[in-house]
């Protein structure tokens, strides 16, 4: 029950971050998902991001801040075992599960699905 | 050049005619508060075809055959088609009216559309170049989205300023002869470029340009706003709206009520969650054609300034990080009966 | 219409003054509970897969699929795009919120082709996410490869 709670307040913090940008800068929706891949790889890279992961469980790695620390997490690790190619598919090897995900489901909701009024 | 007066203004020597308008808009501007006036209303966006931008089409094809019908005429006794929507190459109107087999001018002054096409089908009746000229506008709320901002089924919150584009299209028939409100002055406007970056605030973006021609049609014809029953701008909406009384205040003119905006008649903002207002070129085409241009033929409006105002921007520029410069066409329209005598 | 800096800059303030700003506080309280309940619901799901023996990895991958899978039928059934209206950032911020950006192109612009319209256009709003991830995580590579191991 505890872990609820913190991924809970972990990944509606994260959210609330992101409303505030939206809010404030009037920042498009694509430019804070960049953002957000961007600033948790980086983290994730400093080895920052791996202490809120403890804390926070799916609250750190839902959002997408995590996806991006799964990047670094990955990089890294295919650079330990591949040398300097692993700085070429370690990325991309991480990320490979998820984008895979996103590209199939696109594809079948395209086939079923029309485009639709508000 | 003695129809000419002022720098921006032409007097038409005997008035032009409109002999009809036809209005048809899709469900959300059907639930509207002008619901009850327009003449088509479409349960379905699609309009029964296959994409948003063929739905347009559809929307231009039979609304402009509706305002040839309703004004007696058959479609072959136009000399000219006047017409423009949003859509990239104006494919809305040209694949709508490409089978009326009718000389055709394809207009582009983004919102302010309506206003270009009357005052240009105008002026080619009052040179005697054309008896009968079909002009028109027209948006569509879904084909907008798609060009201009995001896939439709995108989870995205819209800022308060942010207007809703109208779906539909109005067209009005103007004659050489006949019985109808008349246009009598046309003030053409100017671009205006204040410098407005944010997209999501058309209204700011359009304001100036409003403002612009408000000030040059004054000056012009020597009137004041309170010559006036209605002054209507094209889709300023409230925040538009406030900035064009606040910028004509500074120059000494008091607008009070009489001047309204389509984008804010056209919807009810609470109910309707359109925020700002309506917008696109349909906002003004439809409001006009369908709420106005009626009580202007019933003489419960003497004489009306309507002003389409557009927003020139494209989604390159925008990612150009151009600004928005706006533009506003003006056209006084007496009414019919004795409103007109004033 | 003066159109001289000075109008613009005083322009601006006229529009900043007559334009409202979006009430910031209860959408971030909106962000916040939505973000909060699909992260809860990620980790519900994670502690699931954990149960069923998978290794940690294969645990967090799976929630991720079955996310982008919920994410994208609540798209083709135009449910995403009403929650996201309400929800904001907690709705865009989640994997769900990327999942989404990639199956709204792909139904939008079916009707331009399967190979222009839906495929090409499919990475428009989260092809960024791609293209900056993996950069980023070159120069994390490159860095660790340097300096890190």
């Amino acid at each position: 029950m505890m872990e609820l709670a913190k991924a809970f307040l972990v990944g509606g913090l994260l959210c609330v971050v992101g409303q505030i940008l939206i809010d404030k800068t009037k920042l498009m929706s694509g430019r804070i998902l960049v953002m957000y891949v961007c600033l948790g790889c980086i983290l994730g890279g400093l080895g920052i991001y791996q202490t809120l992961e403890e804390f926070g469980g799916a609250g750190a790695t839902v959002p997408l801040t995590g996806f991006g620390f799964r990047l670094a997490e990955g990089v890294m690790k295919e650079v330990d075992s591949a040398g300097f190619l692993g700085i070429f598919t370690g990325g991309m090897k991480a990320a490979a599960g998820g984008v895979t995900a996103a590209v199939f489901f696109a594809f079948l909701a395209a086939l079923v699905a029309n485009p639709k009024e508000k | 050049m003695g129809k000419k007066i002022g720098k921006q203004t032409v007097c038409l020597s005997k008035g032009v005619p409109i002999l009809s308008t036809a209005s048809t808009v899709g469900p959300k501007e059907a639930e509207g508060p002008l619901g009850a006036y327009f003449d088509k209303k479409v349960e379905d966006a699609l309009f029964g075809q296959e994409t948003w931008e063929q739905a347009e089409s559809f929307f231009v094809q039979e609304n402009m055959a509706l305002a040839v019908e309703k004004a007696g005429l058959k479609m072959k006794d136009m000399d000219y088609i006047l017409c423009g929507d949003l859509l990239n190459q104006c494919t809305g109107s040209c694949f709508g009216i490409k089978n009326f087999d009718i000389p055709y001018f394809g207009l582009f002054g983004a919102c302010s559309t309506m206003g270009e096409a009357m005052s240009l089908g105008a002026m080619l009746i009052d040179g005697g170049f054309a008896g009968h000229v079909l002009t028109g506008a027209s948006s569509h709320f879904c084909a907008a989205e798609k060009q201009f901002r995001f896939p439709l089924p995108l989870g995205t919150q819209r800022p308060p300023t942010s207007t809703w584009t109208v779906t539909g299209d109005g067209a009005a028939v103007l004659a050489g002869k006949g019985e109808g409100p008349k246009i009598v002055e046309i003030t053409t406007g100017k671009i205006v470029d204040m410098g407005v970056t944010d997209a999501n605030n058309m209204g700011a973006a359009m304001a100036p340009a409003a403002a612009a021609l408000l000030l040059a049609h004054f000056e012009d014809t020597g009137r004041m706003p309170q010559d006036y029953d209605v002054i209507a701008t094209g889709d300023l909406g409230t925040i538009g709206r406030e900035l064009v009384v606040e910028l004509l205040s500074k120059e000494g003119y008091e607008m009070d009520s009489r001047f309204t905006d389509c984008g804010i008649e056209i919807f009810d903002a609470e109910k309707q969650d359109t925020h700002a207002g309506g917008s696109g070129c349909a906002c003004s085409a439809v409001t006009f054609c369908g709420y106005f241009y009626p009580k202007l033929k019933a003489g419960e409006i003497g004489r009306m300034l309507f002003i389409p105002t557009g927003a020139l921007m494209s989604p390159t520029s925008s990612q150009q990080g151009q600004p928005i410069p706006g533009i506003a066409h003006g056209l006084v329209i007496e009414g019919c009966g004795k409103g007109a005598a004033r | 219409m003066q159109t001289t800096q000075k109008a613009q800059q005083e322009y601006d303030k006229m529009v900043k003054k007559a334009s409202p700003n979006s009430p910031i506080f209860t959408n971030c309280l909106k962000a916040f509970v939505s973000g909060g309940l699909i992260c809860a619901g990620g980790q519900l799901l994670l502690n699931l897969f954990l149960e069923r023996n998978f290794t940690e990895n294969e645990a967090a991958l799976c929630v991720s699929i079955t996310l982008i899978g919920i994410s994208a039928v609540l798209t083709a059934l135009g449910l995403y795009e009403k929650l996201g209206k309400f929800c904001g950032a907690g709705t865009i911020v989640p994997i769900t919120g990327f999942a989404n950006s990639v199956v709204s192109p792909a139904i939008e612009f079916k009707k331009e082709g399967m190979v222009f319209g839906m495929a090409a256009k499919m990475f428009l709003v989260a092809g960024p996410v791609i293209v900056y991830g993996t950069l980023t995580s070159m120069l994390v590579g490159l860095i660790y490869f340097l300096i890190g191991r």
